[in-house]
């Protein structure tokens, strides 16, 4: 005697949020009624386990048929097909778009092409993800990118709007986002030691807010049209040698007696500065922006570590920094200069830890 | 012309891309009513086209506005080649054209292919403009109201209840045309459905004329089934009580039960009354004011009848019956009748009513007159409308299926659809007679109960190649003749005089038949409750338990299974096995139900339902019905075992530990269900109640005639203790099988009744859901008890499954657990696995209605305690760890969706809020994030919803629906195919019963679900019919609107939904 046919519909779908979890995650059918088992359902009903694998089945083939609408879920909302309340669609559609943050940090940067996709195995063996889960996080990269890129206005909102994500979730997707269009350098060995998370916080200071296309938004803030005279005429604080003379003086003056690196932070002040500069200038260059990250962890972050600066060191130091442009007199820049340290600092501060 | 049609087609969305090149399609819409076609303009290169077409307006006879349906098909336009279909809607027009139902529908619906299923949807409107016409020998009957719901609808009092109605028409199925051979399956699916729809729109058109002749306005309990007897054809037949409803005004209309209405409670009296005191009432209200009904013969043979002492009738057991069993030989048709000689054509008064009933035998006699059938679909009765209740009946009949009754249809001949009375005019004729034998059989079978009308009446058939047999049941019941009689409710206030009469909880269970003249040999004592009239040890009904009745504990779902197989056979001799073998499978299924009863020491059944289904080589019986302990019954006694062979020590050792463990489980189950009956009343009652002792025994012999298998428990005489003889290996696997059954869960209550008997506060969180499983029995040669144990497994394992599935939301109740089963056709094993031997398939529809039922202490006053007042505040064993466990994760829910709205910006304020809501909005159609509204539509097998309020029937909602697909692995199996097919009934259902208007549908059931298969060529088709009422509900009050919002987000919080 065998089973045949098995199936439970309910008038509104019934879930599980346990077996959605195991389904999200890759699990095959099997696998999930194992770990099902060991979690020990049965003993809490007295099932079997073949209960338990055709509730693991049924709930399969529900989400199955609800894939095709989370992929645009503002349908979820008005189709007909099952009935879910609103609170249980959300958690649908938050958890269906919620990713891995190791699996993400393997792709992010990437072209979210055929090829990646094809690579998604190595990343999948790398992160111990599992493939299928590999690829539905990619493809809903990838689902948003397409989305978002034909739309105007501001980036998270229309994510949000679009996905019915939350905030977070949204905010996170707008990173991703970002990273995958200007392609920035994430993989190389320097910067494994940053996560997700760091990621995410620094694209968020680099998009700006008012700007009415996402083709435009999705560069980093720093680049639009107006700004890129205005940066590239930053470099007068290190080719002018008075003007990097005088800004040090003025920053050595703050900080000295503050901090147990000021000798260190005296000596390098001018390469440090040099390195600043340079990244706002190369920033102009659509092509080097790729290396934004890899720059600011080779040519500020690395040499402040090496000297041992503390976080607070570091806050100390970009503050008084900042500040101490503003009064140089030749100085003329300092809207632009102010906008763009606004951005480099928090980026710096979230990037700098072990 | 009396009438006008008018369509709107307003837009479409979701639509499949029909043009790859572009992704796009070219949607336009055809809309056809009769043989009208319109179309709209093509809405270019869009997946959500907006047509907003003119009215279309279809001028037609009502007569064909309540067969026909609006079809609706929307279309690709195709420059070049033949446009594509995307999918077809069908609109039944009926609920508007009853002015107290829909007057408009409006909304999205979905697009349906026989192929692939749900295509996008569509928005249209449809008015009707009806013309008056009382024309006299009009053929249609608008304005006839057709109710599923077997009780007297929520918002409408009986005036009248003029009795049965039935009706059926017959066609040649498209399926099985030559042109079938030919032409697209889903041209044929479309045909099929198409069909179907025209047939009953055809039969409730019928009903509704006999009704309208009846003088009635209403058909209440109407049941429609589908006949799918291939090659011979299509029968559709349908079975009702023609009523006459009053509109309550919506104040008045009582809520949860009719049964508060106290004052009219007194009227059950009658017949207490007249059972035992003859009291010669001088003036008869009721007969008196009768003249407009001028039954010109009738009173005054009626009154003499009464007076002759010998009943001119007495119940001597048929002995007839082994031999009309077995005449096939004579007729084709061999019958299998149960309690009464229906050969002998007794005069009309069947005399077990003792003298002093005269007034209401007489009343009745009328009646019979009237109604052919004195037989009743419903369930659930007004109050004092069921005076007492006899017990069980059913009839069986088996019949072949010949095409020699068809006329010849000429294979080159297409159906016309409206001709087809013409066409197959002599078949329905035979397909009447068939059940036209039955429903006598069935009445004859309540008169030697001493009963006059069957209540609780059902019909079912089960088709296996050509052999049919058709199933009828009901309970034989004796009413109270006001609600019969043209002007007696309305006097009911005068009724006084029978006040002194018994306690209206337990008239209904005392025994309408003559105590010195029972038709069987019964146990009878003195009613436990009023001590003045006699009652039976057990009873047996199909009813649901009448509100007034008072119940000792909880009640549960009690199933017999059993299952035969028989030699594979053709034509006659086919029918003769299977003829031969009912009466065993009905005697088995009776005892088993018995002993489970006792088991559980109860001693009444309710909504019991016995199918019986046939297989090419094996028979399925399985009866279900929920126990229960009335009080006013005595109690059950326990069960003994004994042996035949008492020298054997280890033998007797095994009887004794067998016996203990009975003992256990008996005491175990009283604990359980909550059942301590008070124990000194059988020193007050000083009735002969037998000893305890005193037992006598049941054989188990298999050559016990069908005699046996009675309604009451025939054979069971004069005994209190049930003694199982083990000395057959057939009796060890009873007894096995009786304590093998698994334990219910705790937390979880089922019943397959309405409401559940011993359980009084309701939530209005609900869930219905289906389950449809299939078996392969991989070893064809089975034996008898193999196949049981199996199946017997087999309904476990459903019940198990279900109780798993809904783990989280216990305490809970599983009310109206229906399970059918069928033997699909064999013809299609052979295909697949290339076995001769015959591997049947079980085909499993389950339909229940899961109902979360919170104690009191965990929702205050959301629950709604019936409004029973004789009800013992039950508490249902909470389990407190969960529920604080719930409370907390409830909390938390709430505290985030708090943080939500507070970081949620201007702009998604709307779908926050809407999260914050969810719990609360799942009544009001919600509004969606992207703006389209979706309501929110309950169904339910039930024909309330506790806690909330019917304001408003709009129509019956009865559809059919094709399936079928040639890419069955694509679609993920037999399993993954039916899934997302059930899927999308439901979703039609929903969104018809929204575009009505309504919020609800009630009395919801899958009649049919037929599943065929053939995966060497990756192909599947499956038939479904559901049917139901559509509603509009409203929440019981403001008060208790707020709770209800906290049980619905507690079970949410808990993985449950609160919406269903």
């Amino acid at each position: 005697m065998s089973v045949e046919l098995d199936v439970f519909v309910g008038n509104t779908t019934i879930m599980d949020e346990e077996v959605y979890q195991f389904w999200l995650d890759g699990y095959t059918v099997n696998d999930a009624v194992k770990v099902r088992m060991e979690g020990g359902v049965l003993e809490e009903c007295e099932a079997s386990a073949e209960v338990l694998r055709s509730d693991t089945m049924d709930q399969y083939r529900t989400f199955q048929m609800c894939e095709r609408l989370l992929h645009s879920p503002a349908k979820l909302a008005n189709q007909l097909l099952f009935q879910i309340p609103p609170h249980r669609q959300a958690m649908l559609i938050e958890r269906y778009y919620t990713f891995d943050g190791v699996f993400v940090r393997e792709v992010l940067g990437k072209k979210l092409s055929k090829g990646t996709k094809k690579d998604l195995d190595d990343v999948s063996a790398k992160t111990g993800v599992t493939l299928k889960s590999c690829r539905r996080q990619f493809d809903n990269f990838k689902r948003v990118f397409k989305v978002v890129e034909e739309l105007k206005g501001p980036l998270v909102e229309n994510i949000r709007q679009h996905f019915l994500l939350s905030d977070k979730l949204a905010r996170d997707y707008a990173a991703i986002v970002f990273f995958a269009n200007n392609r920035f350098e994430t993989g190389k060995k320097k910067l494994h030691y940053l996560t997700f998370q760091d990621f995410a916080f620094c694209a968020g200071q680099l998009i700006i807010v008012h700007c009415n296309h996402s083709r435009v938004l999705m560069r980093p803030a720093l680049i639009g049209k107006e700004f890129l005279q205005d940066l590239k005429e930053l470099k007068i604080l290190i080719t002018d040698k008075d003007l990097l003379d005088q800004h040090k003086s003025l920053v050595c003056t703050a900080l000295r007696g503050k901090t147990k690196a000021f000798n260190e932070m005296e000596a390098n002040f001018k390469n440090l500065s040099r390195g600043l500069v340079n990244i706002a200038a190369k920033l102009t260059n659509t092509k080097d922006v790729r290396d934004f990250f890899i720059d600011l962890v080779e040519k500020f972050i690395e040499p402040c570590r090496s000297d041992k600066w503390t976080a607070g060191d570091m806050r100390l130091y970009l503050t008084h920094y900042t500040n101490s442009a503003h009064i140089l007199d030749t100085f003329k820049h300092q809207v632009v200069w102010d906008r763009y340290m606004g951005v480099i600092k928090s980026c710096i501060l979230k990037m700098y830890h072990d | 012309m009396p009438g006008k049609l008018k369509a709107k087609i307003v837009a479409g969305r979701h639509l499949p891309v029909m043009d790859r090149a572009s992704d796009l399609t070219d949607a336009f819409v055809e809309v056809k009513f009769g043989n009208t076609t319109f179309k709209t303009d093509v809405f270019p290169k869009s997946l959500n086209p907006q047509w907003n077409s003119e009215w279309f307006k279809f001028e037609v006879d009502d007569e064909d506005l309540q067969d026909e349906p609006l079809q609706i098909t929307v279309l690709d336009h195709d420059t070049y080649s033949a446009n594509d279909a995307i999918g077809k809607v069908y609109i039944d027009i009926d609920p508007l054209l009853s002015c107290e139902a829909a007057t408009v529908i409006s909304g999205w619906l979905p697009i349906y292919d026989t192929i692939h299923g749900i295509r996008g949807e569509i928005n249209v409107l449809v008015k009707v403009d009806l013309f008056n016409d009382l024309n006299r020998f009009r053929q249609s009957s608008c304005g006839v109201k057709f109710f599923c719901t077997t009780s007297i609808p929520r918002c409408y009092r009986v005036a009248l209840v003029h009795g049965f109605v039935e009706e059926l028409v017959v066609n040649e199925d498209p399926e099985y045309q030559w042109i079938d051979r030919i032409r697209t399956p889903r041209a044929s699916n479309e045909a099929r459905q198409r069909l179907i729809s025209l047939m009953s729109g055809e039969l409730q058109r019928k009903i509704g004329l006999k009704v309208l002749e009846m003088g009635g306005n209403a058909v209440v309990g109407y049941l429609q089934c589908f006949d799918l007897e291939g090659e011979s054809g299509l029968v559709v037949r349908a079975i009702g009580t023609a009523c006459t409803l009053d509109k309550l005004s919506p104040g008045t209309a009582p809520n949860t039960t009719t049964h508060t209405n106290t004052h009219t409670l007194p009227n059950t009296a009658p017949t207490s009354n007249a059972c035992n005191s003859p009291s010669k009432d001088s003036k008869e209200p009721v007969f008196s004011e009768d003249p407009p009904h001028s039954l010109s013969g009738p009173p005054t043979p009626l009154r003499t009848l009464p007076s002759s002492s010998p009943p001119p009738f007495s119940p001597s057991k048929p002995c007839s019956r082994q031999s009309s069993s077995s005449d096939t030989d004579l007729s084709l048709t061999p019958r299998i009748g149960k309690t009464s000689p229906a050969s002998s054509p007794s005069p009309p008064l069947s005399a077990p009513f003792l003298i002093p009933t005269q007034k209401l035998t007489v009343l009745f006699i009328l009646l019979s007159q009237f109604i052919e059938f004195p037989i009743f679909t419903l369930t659930c009765f007004p109050p004092g409308f069921l005076v007492h209740v006899g017990g069980v009946v059913s009839t069986r009949s088996v019949k072949l299926l010949d095409r020699i009754h068809n006329p010849v249809l000429g294979n080159t001949r297409s159906y016309k659809l409206l001709d087809w009375n013409s066409v197959a005019a002599d078949e329905p004729e035979t397909r009447d007679a068939w059940w036209e034998e039955i429903r006598q059989e069935i009445k004859s079978h309540a008169k030697a109960l001493g009963c006059h009308a069957v209540v609780g009446y059902s019909e079912s058939t089960s088709i296996c190649e050509e052999v049919c047999i058709l199933s009828a049941s009901g309970t034989a019941a004796m009413l109270n003749p006001r609600f019969m009689r043209e002007g007696c409710l309305d006097t009911g206030g005068s009724d006084h005089r029978f006040e002194d009469a018994s306690p209206p909880s337990c008239g209904f269970v005392h025994i309408p038949y003559d105590e010195f003249n029972m038709p069987f040999p019964a146990q009878l004592t003195y009613c436990y409750h009023c001590r003045r009239q006699k009652v039976p040890d057990v009873l047996f009904t199909t009813i649901d338990l009448p509100a007034e009745a008072e119940v000792t504990g909880k009640g549960c779902l009690i199933q017999a299974r059993l299952c035969r197989t028989k030699k594979k056979a053709q034509g006659e001799v086919n029918a003769t096995s299977i003829s031969n073998l009912l009466p065993f499978m009905e005697y088995e299924l009776h005892t088993q139900l018995m002993n489970k009863l006792k088991l559980r020491s109860m001693n009444a059944l309710f909504g019991l339902r016995i199918q019986i289904s046939v297989g090419e080589n094996m028979l399925l019986g399985l009866a279900s019905a929920t126990g229960v302990y009335l009080s006013a019954l005595p109690a059950p006694g326990g069960i003994q075992i004994a042996g035949k062979t008492p020298s054997d020590l280890s033998y007797d050792q095994h009887i004794s530990t067998m016996q203990k463990r009975i003992d256990d489980t008996i005491a175990k189950n009283k604990e359980l269900y909550n059942i301590h009956p008070p124990e000194c009343i059988e020193e007050v009652v000083g009735s002969p109640i037998p000893d305890r002792q005193r037992s006598s025994r049941l054989f188990r012999s298999t050559s016990e005639s069908s005699d046996e298998l009675s309604e009451l428990d025939l054979s069971h005489g004069k005994k209190d203790a049930f003694v199982l003889e083990i000395d057959d290996t057939d009796a060890v696997e009873d007894i096995q099988s009786l304590l093998t059954d698994a334990p219910i869960p705790a937390g979880f209550y089922s019943c397959n009744t309405e409401v559940m008997p011993g359980i009084h506060n309701w939530t209005s969180g609900l869930q219905m859901f289906t389950s449809v499983r299939v078996y392969r029995l991989s070893n064809a040669n089975l034996t008898n008890q193999g196949l049981n144990k199996i199946f017997t497994d087999l309904c476990e394992n459903l019940l198990k499954s279900l109780y798993f599935k809904l783990r989280s939301m216990i305490p809970c109740c599983l009310c109206h657990l229906n399970f059918t089963v069928a033997v699909p056709e064999e013809e299609l094993i052979q295909v697949r696995g290339h076995t001769y031997l015959s591997t049947p398939l079980l085909l499993w529809s389950g339909e229940n209605e899961e109902q979360l039922q919170f104690s009191m202490e965990l929702c205050g006053e959301s629950t709604i305690s019936n409004n029973q007042p004789t009800a013992k505040p039950s508490a249902p064993s909470v389990d407190y760890g969960s529920f604080a466990d719930r409370c907390s994760t409830w909390l938390e829910l709430l505290r985030l969706k708090a943080h939500t709205i507070r970081r949620g910006s201007v702009k998604t304020s709307r779908r926050t809020q809407l999260l914050a809501h969810s719990g609360i909005a799942n009544q009001q159609p919600v509004s969606l994030p992207c703006g389209a509204p979706v309501t929110v539509v309950k169904m339910t097998p039930l024909s309330f919803l506790p806690g909330t309020r019917i304001v408003k029937y709009l129509g019956i909602i009865n559809m059919f629906f094709i399936r079928e697909t040639t890419s069955l692995r694509e679609e993920g199996g037999v399993s993954g195919f039916l899934h997302s097919f059930i899927a999308e009934v439901f979703a039609m259902v929903r969104a018809h019963v929204a575009a009505l208007g309504g919020n609800a549908l009630v009395s919801y059931s899958m009649k049919e679900c037929v599943f065929m298969e053939n995966p060497n060529k990756n192909q599947a088709q499956c038939l479904i019919n559901v049917s139901g009422d559509a509603v509009i509900f409203i929440r019981e009050s403001d008060q208790e609107a707020i709770p209800p919002l906290l049980t619905s987000r507690q079970t949410s919080s808990t993985g449950a939904d609160g919406t269903t």
